[in-house]
């Protein structure tokens, strides 16, 4: 098995001068689910964020380092951002249906990469929402408008409409902050499914969801990198005292 | 003490009830007065003359469909201009443009709003008028095109500023999920951004629409003020008289009670109530895409 991307040395400033990412480094793992957890502010969502330069959206002063996707920069300014975002696709913590059908959702990323062969966008509705575990509950109702949808629904249709795009790598920022017990269980469920194929990388909503899903686990803290590893080890036997105190819930 | 607050409560809160209830009188008033002097008309002039093509109240000729299709296209040519001009402008200062360019856009824009239609008429006659004579090698450079353009500059600023609020409050997750998706930021805008904020949308174009129809002092300024039907195209290019410059124009020199007097009124019962047909439009628009969300959202 080998490093789908390599970090190294990423450091991140937002323009109001607070430092956001020290010093990263670290491998992800292809075919596996890496979690990166922490409290908030440390910096999860921001590494995240810049996997798929969603980063360059908003003001950033100063970042150095590099990121290795399949051998290749991506913070490169060259870097062919759209085709990027489709091969690196992302969930949202609060599940965004764009204001359309169900249908229409998932076919919008495909539409906006040029494909228009109506079998081909049929075949990639069902296969991904197959794949996210909702094609049961909805098949009947494709044509309804998305955000008649429960969150859950919703939030798995997200997921739908990423897979949809055939990516490689899939980063998820707290998809199911907003679910409830059932539907996080669907969520957890297809990613186990989701990781034979894809790179999962899960900023998860707990500590607990950290240690359910994580096969690799990365302790964020203000910034820095305290700690990661096998997800069994650190959630069973840390070596740093404060991925300890986090994980038993001493702090945090 | 505790008399003192409960007292001071009652005070305020009937003067506010008072202020509230004010405007609804206000309406009420001028409705009244409206029908009172403009009623008349149906007894003193015949229908047939009242919709006939010619206004010349001097000898008792009151047709008024030259006004009301000189304001009609008018209000077509400005809206023409300033939806698409306007609509633009919003997506520019809340999509594209950068931080420092919004902050000098958005203050320069409500500053246009503000400026008295008259400083504008008057560039329209020394400046935008000879320009397009020569240019469009017309008679006259006082025409409909001409107060069509200079309407729709005065209605821009109305437009910017409503559209650009409504795009403003498209959250910014809708953007994120669409860029996510590997949108280009021209699709987002086009497929996300403008669909999720078209209530907004059309609310501005609707109160640019309105702001339109009632402008009176640019338009009689520059539009000609011959009272001719304009329904053809080619009558974009010459003389028209808007209801508005009509009544500005005359009701200073007619007699109180006349006939003339009572037409000119009847003028202003046409003008409130088409605006008042927009108004109702552009709110059950918005109205039942608010209940269509309401309903999702239970």
């Amino acid at each position: 098995m080998t490093d789908k991307i390599v970090i190294e040395a990423l450091s991140l400033t937002y323009s109001d001068g607070v430092e956001s990412l020290r010093n990263i480094s670290m491998g992800v793992r292809e075919n596996a689910v890496t979690v990166l957890f922490g409290p908030a502010g440390g910096g999860k969502s921001t590494l995240l964020r810049c996997l798929n330069r969603l980063n360059d959206l908003t003001e950033i002063r100063a970042s150095a380092g590099r990121i290795l996707i399949d051998g290749e920069n991506i913070l490169d300014p060259k870097t062919d951002v759209i085709a990027l975002r489709r091969k690196v696709g992302m969930v949202f913590a609060r599940p965004v249906v764009l204001p359309m059908s169900i249908r229409q959702n998932l076919t919008y990323g495909l539409e906006l990469a040029g494909e228009k062969r109506k079998s081909r966008l049929d075949e990639a509705v069902e296969r991904s929402l197959k794949l996210a575990a909702i094609w049961d509950e909805i098949k009947d109702r494709l044509d309804d408008p998305a955000i008649a949808l429960s969150g859950g629904q919703q939030q798995r249709v997200c997921l739908a409409r990423v897979l949809a795009l055939q990516p490689e790598i899939i980063l998820l920022d707290e998809p199911t902050s907003g679910l409830d017990p059932i539907s996080t269980g669907k969520v957890e469920a297809a990613l186990l499914e989701l990781k034979k194929e894809y790179t999962v990388i899960l900023v998860p909503h707990s500590v607990q969801q950290a240690a359910r899903a994580a096969d690799f686990a990365a302790f964020f803290l203000q910034g820095e990198l305290v700690e990661y590893g096998e997800g069994k080890s650190i959630f069973t036997m840390p070596k740093e005292k404060r991925t300890e105190d986090y994980v038993t819930g001493r702090f945090g | 003490m505790e008399k003192t607050l409960n007292w001071r409560e009652f005070v305020i809160t009937r003067l506010v009830r008072a202020s509230g209830y004010s405007a609804i009188v206000f309406v009420a008033l001028i409705f009244f007065f409206l029908l009172r002097e403009g009623l008349p008309t149906f007894a003193e002039v015949p229908l047939s003359t009242l919709f006939s093509l010619r206004w010349y109240p001097i000898e008792d000729y009151f047709g008024i469909l030259p006004l009301i299709t000189g304001s009609i296209m008018v209000t077509l040519g400005a809206t023409l201009v300033a939806v698409p001009f306007g609509i633009g402008t919003a997506i520019y200062i809340s999509e594209i443009a950068p931080r420092w360019m919004r902050e000098i856009l958005k203050p320069m824009v409500e500053l246009l709003g503000g400026l008295p239609s008259v400083v504008l008429g008057f560039l329209g006659i020394l400046i935008l008028s000879p320009f397009l004579r020569t240019f469009l090698d017309l008679p006259t450079g006082l025409t409909a095109f001409t107060g069509s353009l200079l309407l729709g500059g005065i209605a821009v600023p109305t437009v910017v500023s409503i559209a650009e609020d409504a795009l403003d409050s498209v959250p910014r997750s809708y953007r994120e999920g669409a860029w996510a998706l590997g949108a280009t930021r021209w699709q987002t805008i086009w497929r996300v951004t403008l669909p999720a904020a078209s209530s907004g949308v059309l609310t501005a174009v609707m109160l640019g629409v309105g702001r339109t129809i009632g402008e009176t002092m640019t338009v009689m300024m520059v539009t000609g003020n011959a009272p001719v039907l304009a329904i053809t195209p080619g009558s974009l290019f010459s003389p028209v008289r808007t209801m508005t410059a009509t009544i500005a124009a005359e009701m200073g020199e007619v007699a109180n009670g006349s006939v003339h007097y009572h037409t000119l009124f009847f003028i202003g019962m046409v003008l409130f109530i088409i605006s008042l047909i927009v108004n109702v439009a552009a709110s059950s628009v918005v109205f039942r895409s608010k209940k269509r969300a309401e309903r999702v959202l239970s």
